[in-house]
């Protein structure tokens, strides 16, 4: 993975010393409430229900074990010993003091990690697929030129103040796995016909309160003029995009309002002055940050081992294991490996010290001292040998992290939500662990196969509740939390955004809720077929008629209503 | 005692910033509505308004419209070099290059931050320097505090107007917070990896 030089280093470094010389200011009452909170956040520093939030930044979802390592002793130190893994592959602290935020940066640029634009109006960690560089249906590892842009984007001062935040995602797989369709830019590497690596850039695409799925706005850019186009959209954004109403600021509104086509228009004619100057990237500079994301040391293997199918075959658990949570590699022999963090009783996405302890020896005895984060926030083991599998799931199972739910429904993406978030409107945590509590037999979710099941405690998304096949939206309703579900959403490829069933819930009444729609479901399956195939098929009519007890909608009074 | 930092020194201000008359925004508050966000390319101040404001003798810095529609009236005065001009937030630097033709006619342009969180006069100094050539002085106005001058710098400005209540001596030592930037800008136009040799 990428190593720091000292240009890197110096960089973290004067940034911790500038963020300290902030809080001091803050603290001594030099600077206000308002003038403090943008300097913060660029900070990844939020003022939560509780207290501050610290979210820590993973570049593109990858850790080495030390560094993990270092976040299990801060969990330690400075807070209540665990952290939350979130769903742009960051690292977030619950507990920690704001005093002591200066000295938690301090010890992560000790092991070259920092907190630079995890909040804020500015670009945010830029997130991609968590089996790049070993996934079989990649065309080009995202990593080096998510690096560059991860680089270019850190301190950018022409952008250090948008309307608004800015996600980019990028991806190299022929299967979207980093979303890219719903972010603020998406860059989607291929090859064109002549083999030169080519960038597929997406535009205006996000979650929050207006879903919207990103349009294309350039087919095929040269690689080498990422950064220039990327500049020359955000410098439009910057200029142009609202900035009068929050929650009309993001760039989705901007080329909404402008059409994608006036929108390119504008865009081109920025970057046709920009084009070729000193920001295009040099082949010299792409081998440079590439050297630092070679293949590891593999060594040479059959994609079959005896004594693992032995063990596959006689161990139900361990089969189910497998199933569920390994992934295919591109090396012979290798496999990648998910940690879930969805074990039913705990909230998605959080790992005590231990727990990282754990999988940072995992990472150093079975695969290459890396792990990654993805975004369905679980862990990843990405280069583990067939014949280790069986040590890692004893491992893995014995500390919690081996529940075979990868992909099944009871694998929420689920914000932190009203329990820690100041801005949800509704707990989100709660609800997760009703529903895998009312899911708790794995053979039955074995059975229903793959669902994704999303919960965000408000509009703002962070649970990406619009893309789960099943979304789950707490709202606030005269004071009191309720619960909005939709269907149909899809991340990936062919990413749409689920449909609202109608009114919302209680809480309580969440589980039946999922409940019967599930049985809708498995009613009108047809063999194997998927739950999100199923709702594609025969539409949300039956699934409202189940829930609701009545007939959804006639058809004619929504004929009379267009 | 002047609160300005030019060229990395707090120096003596020998202009004159000229704001529009206060009562503009009474007008707007009374009305029900302040008006936060103008469609980029509209006339903020009226015609009234635009005629009521006084510019005083010397070197005074004036409104973009007033500019625009006093140029005859000022023509002496900008010919002597008398005259810069400020932009509004939500002022482009295309009107700017259509109002005066060569930019570098103009002694001192300068750039109004409404709120330090604004960013669009970081878009705007980095047009002005690099696609108009403008090289002159390039002053931030307003809202402007010390977190932001380290951006402001390299997106081109070299003059800094600090909030009153804040201390210019202090807010020089974030001119400086960083050494080595990663990313082209005006103020080092090869990106870091131009610059130096890197492992």
């Amino acid at each position: 993975m990428y190593r720091y030089d000292n240009y890197d280093q110096r960089i973290v470094d004067e940034r911790v010393a500038q963020y300290r010389d902030q809080t001091r200011r803050y603290l001594a009452g030099e600077l206000s409430e308002d003038e403090f909170r943008p300097l913060r956040l660029q900070n990844g520093l939020y003022i939560q229900r509780h207290a501050p939030m610290l979210r820590v930044a993973i570049p593109y979802g990858l850790l080495a074990s030390r560094q993990l390592r270092k976040l299990a002793e801060i969990a330690r130190k400075y807070d209540r010993g665990y952290a939350h893994f979130s769903t742009r592959q960051n690292c977030q602290f619950n507990w920690p003091k704001l005093e002591d935020t200066p000295d938690i940066l301090a010890e992560l640029a000790s092991v070259e990690m920092h907190a630079i634009q995890t909040s804020g109006n500015c670009i945010r960690n830029i997130t991609t697929d968590q089996f790049a560089g070993v996934a079989p249906d990649e065309v080009v590892d995202p990593r080096a030129l998510a690096e560059i842009l991860r680089q270019w984007s850190t301190f950018h001062p022409e952008f250090a103040a948008l309307p608004r935040k800015f996600k980019i995602a990028v991806n190299g797989a022929q299967s979207d796995r980093a979303v890219v369709r719903v972010h603020d830019i998406g860059l989607e590497f291929l090859r064109n016909d002549a083999g030169e690596l080519v960038v597929k850039v997406w535009v205006g695409g996000g979650l929050g309160r207006t879903p919207i799925i990103g349009q294309v706005i350039h087919e095929a850019l040269p690689w080498k003029h990422v950064i220039t186009y990327c500049e020359a959209i955000l410098r439009v954004y910057n200029r142009y995009g609202r900035r009068d109403n929050l929650y009309k600021a993001r760039i989705k509104i901007l080329v909404k309002a402008l059409g994608i086509e006036e929108f390119k228009r504008q865009v081109e004619e920025e970057w046709a002055f920009w084009k070729d100057g000193p920001s295009t990237v040099t082949q010299a500079e792409l081998d440079r940050v590439s050297a630092h994301f070679r293949p590891p040391a593999y060594e040479k293997l059959a994609d079959c081992d005896p004594d693992f199918n032995d063990k596959a075959a006689t161990n139900p658990a361990f089969a189910a294991w497998l199933k569920r949570c390994t992934h295919p590699h591109k090396v012979p022999g290798y496999r990648a490996v998910t940690l879930s963090l969805k074990k039913t009783g705990i909230a998605p996405g959080d790992a005590t010290a231990e727990q990282m302890e754990i999988v940072a020896n995992l990472a150093d005895r079975y695969s290459f001292g890396e792990l990654r984060v993805s975004h369905e926030q679980n862990l990843i083991l990405a280069d583990v040998k067939l014949s280790d599998l069986f040590d890692v799931w004893q491992t893995a199972r014995a500390a919690g992290l081996a529940t075979p739910n990868i992909g099944l429904l009871t694998d929420i993406v689920c914000c932190p939500g009203g329990d820690f978030c100041s801005l949800a409107n509704a707990k989100s945590i709660p609800i997760a662990q009703a529903i895998q509590e009312r899911f708790d037999n794995l053979d039955f979710l074995f059975d229903l196969g793959e669902i994704e099941l999303n919960i965000s405690g408000c509009m703002n998304s962070c649970g990406h509740h619009h893309v789960g096949h099943i979304g789950i939206l707490g709202v606030d309703k005269d004071g009191s939390e309720w619960y909005q579900i939709s269907l149909g959403g899809q991340q990936g490829n062919e990413a749409t955004i689920g449909s609202v069933i109608g009114r919302a819930f209680a809480a309580a009444d969440v589980p039946d809720v999922i409940s019967k729609i599930i049985s809708v479901f498995v009613e009108h399956r047809e063999g194997d077929e998927k739950f999100i195939d199923v709702v594609r098929r025969i539409g949300l009519d039956p699934f409202k008629a189940r829930v609701y007890g009545t007939p959804a909608v006639a058809p004619k009074k929504e004929l009379a209503n267009v | 005692m002047s609160n300005l930092i030019k060229h990395g020194a707090v120096v003596e201000d020998n202009w004159t910033l000229v704001r529009y008359p206060a009562v503009e925004e009474a007008v707007q508050k009374q009305a029900g509505k302040v008006v936060q966000f103008k469609l980029t390319g509209t006339e903020a101040a009226s015609p009234e308004l635009i005629a009521q404001v006084q510019i005083p003798a010397g070197r005074a810095i004036v409104p973009l419209a007033v500019f625009r529609a006093r140029k005859d009236e000022l023509a002496a005065r900008i010919a002597a070099g008398e005259i810069g001009v400020w932009l509004e937030s939500f002022e482009l630097v295309e009107d700017l290059v259509a109002a005066v033709g060569d930019v570098n006619t103009l002694p001192l342009i300068a750039y109004d931050f409404p709120k330090f969180v604004d960013g669009r006069g970081f878009s705007a100094a980095v047009l002005l320097r690099t696609r108009y050539g403008y090289k002159n002085e390039l002053r931030a106005i307003g809202d402007v505090l010390r977190d932001s001058l380290y951006f402001m710098q390299r997106c081109g400005f070299d003059a800094y107007q600090i909030r009153a209540d804040r201390s210019a001596e202090d807010a020089l030592a974030s001119l400086r917070d960083f050494s080595e930037p990663y990313q082209a800008s005006v103020a080092e136009p090869q990106p870091l990896w131009r610059r130096h040799a890197r492992a």
